[in-house]
């Protein structure tokens, strides 16, 4: 048994005992809360202080990020201008842009109509094509990068966006995610409404579509932000510094400004900026779909 | 109704057939060309001298590119230096998070704050994340060699000193991914039921006893599926090697992952790049499948 953190007497307490061990629980706890909440909020400060350091000194001046200081001399946003004018990284927004709503577009679609299949209707292969599916989530797309190079590479489909968007559509587990959800949802619902005459296709897209919303916003939005944030394969596929994503501008990037730390920092909030917007407009479903789920990039 | 359905579905097995197909074509088409496609050629690839600067497979090799890699010290180097990232990273990022969760549970105030501060970085793509490091660990001018010299430590050369650069880019991967297992966490928590707290302040249990006798075996599930993500991601780093060391210095903090990308598009063996694809597989494989057994033990009723 363990030991109680004070003596409670071994008989049966009053009314008037109870509450009072409980008031005084109750006041350490409170105590004990604070303290918890002083730590917390010391290791959430530590932890913002690169992304504030990152900021302060993309605010300066080139020449004056070598100075000791968090203060600025002369705030200025010439390095953001420089970037911007130079044209490169507006390049690299259109392509992050462009591959990955593209990607995030088709992996709902081809996943949902996948799910749809497997979790309503009935043929002969099912639990093979389960299964077939199934397997992809073993395989580490990583483990694929140097045959998808001979694949595409004779296709003559590297450097352009296809190179790109075409191997992150298919995302085994997307397909899982959606059937656990359509699973969820009773199957009287379009069962009434093949009945009353609909196809499948009609019930998928009217009925079970827009009743998986939660999963349809999750697989958007982890193969939006997974698209935009791959850099290995689009490091392989994109050579060209036009249709470069954002990822793959920046790792090249890194060499080329030397020393112009503000310039190097400045790119780097450029490149986190758009993630940053979608985080904070999509806070709660990202949480919410990485507890619903366990997906991970 | 219902029953009728299922009646006529149990008279024609595969009366869906045909739409069937129709609704999975779409995925099953990218999947066989992007993810089964590849996987299996690769694996033919990989007993073939395959090289990038020719067409077709080249002369059969047999499992000679295996028996290379096996008996390469580069590879095992590689191999290594991959385990001791996964070995620097999983305890901190797991306590870590596990510490800050259990914290913030008791905020009762000022959630979505702990939210912002520990996950944004997570959200952040590998190469800003980066750029910040690189400039914070540049010598002299970076603000934790500033912070080092300060504190009257001599500065360390973060990312220049073969012993010292992977436990720099763990701390970095630490600062960056916390926050995933932070919320995996949170979640975790909001599962245990509040009574069981109530009752065991009214028996008499401080906030250390209720951690440890409820809290922590509730969370067991938890943290099965934390440490098995978390070690199966760190086996795959690349990002942060290639951007801020290039698997330097002299090789000190090249990833298994790197060796793969080093030796199929920079040395051009295509056929050997793809045996150690397929090496690197088995390994994650093997984590993927010791954990399954390992929690299929522990909960026989799944």
């Amino acid at each position: 048994m363990a030991t109680l953190a004070y003596d409670v007497p071994k008989r049966e307490l009053t009314i008037a005992e109870a509450q009072r061990y409980a008031a005084s629980a109750d006041r350490r706890t409170r105590i004990f809360n604070r303290c918890c909440m002083g730590v917390l909020i010391a290791f959430a400060l530590l932890w913002l202080v690169p992304l504030a350091w990152a900021v302060d000194t993309a605010l300066k001046p080139n020449g004056e990020t070598t100075n000791p200081t968090w203060a600025i001399d002369n705030p200025t946003l010439a390095s953001f201008r420089t970037l911007l004018a130079e044209g490169d990284i507006v390049n690299w927004y259109a392509a992050s842009f462009i591959t990955s709503a593209v990607v995030a577009v088709g992996t709902v679609f081809t996943a949902s109509l996948a799910a749809y299949a497997l979790s309503r209707l009935r043929f002969r292969f099912r639990w093979l094509a389960f299964w077939f599916i199934l397997i992809g989530i073993m395989i580490p797309s990583q483990v694929l990068i140097v045959p998808r190079f001979r694949e595409l590479g004779s296709v003559n489909l590297l450097n352009t966006y296809w190179a790109v968007i075409l191997p992150q559509i298919p995302i085994a587990i997307a397909v899982f995610v959606f059937k656990q959800f359509f699973d969820g949802i009773p199957k009287d619902l379009d069962e009434a409404a093949r009945i009353d005459g609909a196809g499948f296709f009609r019930t998928y897209r009217q009925i079970v579509l827009p009743l998986a919303r939660p999963a349809v916003s999750a697989v958007a939005i982890f193969s939006f932000v997974w698209t935009w944030n791959d850099l290995l394969w689009p490091l392989l596929a994109l050579s060209n510094p036009k249709i470069m994503t954002i990822p793959v501008g920046l790792a090249t990037v890194q060499g080329t400004y030397g020393i112009r730390y503000a310039d190097t920092m400045a790119s780097a909030i450029l490149g986190a900026l758009p993630l940053v917007l979608v985080f904070l407009l999509f806070q709660r479903r990202i949480v919410e779909g990485i507890a619903g789920t366990g997906l991970k990039g | 109704m219902t029953s009728v359905v299922a009646a006529r579905r149990e008279t024609r097995p595969s009366g869906h057939g045909r739409p069937a197909l129709l609704f999975l074509a779409p995925f099953l088409v990218l999947y066989l060309l992007f993810i089964v496609g590849p996987a299996i050629y690769g694996l033919v690839m990989s007993f073939f001298d395959t090289s990038m600067v020719s067409t077709g497979l080249g002369e059969f090799a047999g499992l000679s590119n295996y028996a290379e890699a096996l008996s390469s010290s580069d590879f095992w180097a590689a191999l290594w230096h991959t385990l001791w990232f996964t070995i620097l990273t999983t305890p901190p990022l797991i306590v870590l998070a596990l510490v800050f969760a259990l914290l913030a549970e008791r905020a009762s105030k000022a959630r979505w704050f702990f939210r912002l501060a520990f996950f944004l970085p997570y959200i952040l793509p590998s190469a800003v994340v980066a750029l910040i490091w690189i400039w914070m660990y540049t010598p002299a001018l970076g603000l934790l060699s500033r912070t080092m010299t300060a504190l009257g430590f001599s500065e360390p050369n973060w990312l220049g000193d073969p012993d010292l650069a992977m436990v720099s880019l763990a701390l970095t991967t630490v600062w960056w991914t916390l926050g995933f297992n932070f919320v995996l966490y949170l979640a975790g928590l909001q599962e245990i039921p509040r009574d069981l707290y109530e009752a065991s302040a009214i028996d008499g249990a401080g906030p250390w006893q209720q951690i440890r006798r409820i809290t922590l075996p509730l969370l067991s599930r938890t943290t099965s599926l934390v440490v098995v993500l978390q070690v199966i991601a760190s086996m795959k780093v690349f990002d942060q090697m290639y951007i801020m060391t290039q698997g330097g210095p002299n090789f000190a903090t090249r990833s298994l992952l790197q060796y793969v990308f080093d030796v199929g598009f920079t040395d051009f063996r295509t056929g050997y790049a793809a045996a150690a694809s397929t090496l690197f597989f088995l390994v994650v494989l093997a984590v993927s499948t010791a954990w399954l057994v390992m929690t299929r033990r522990q909960e026989p009723e799944l």
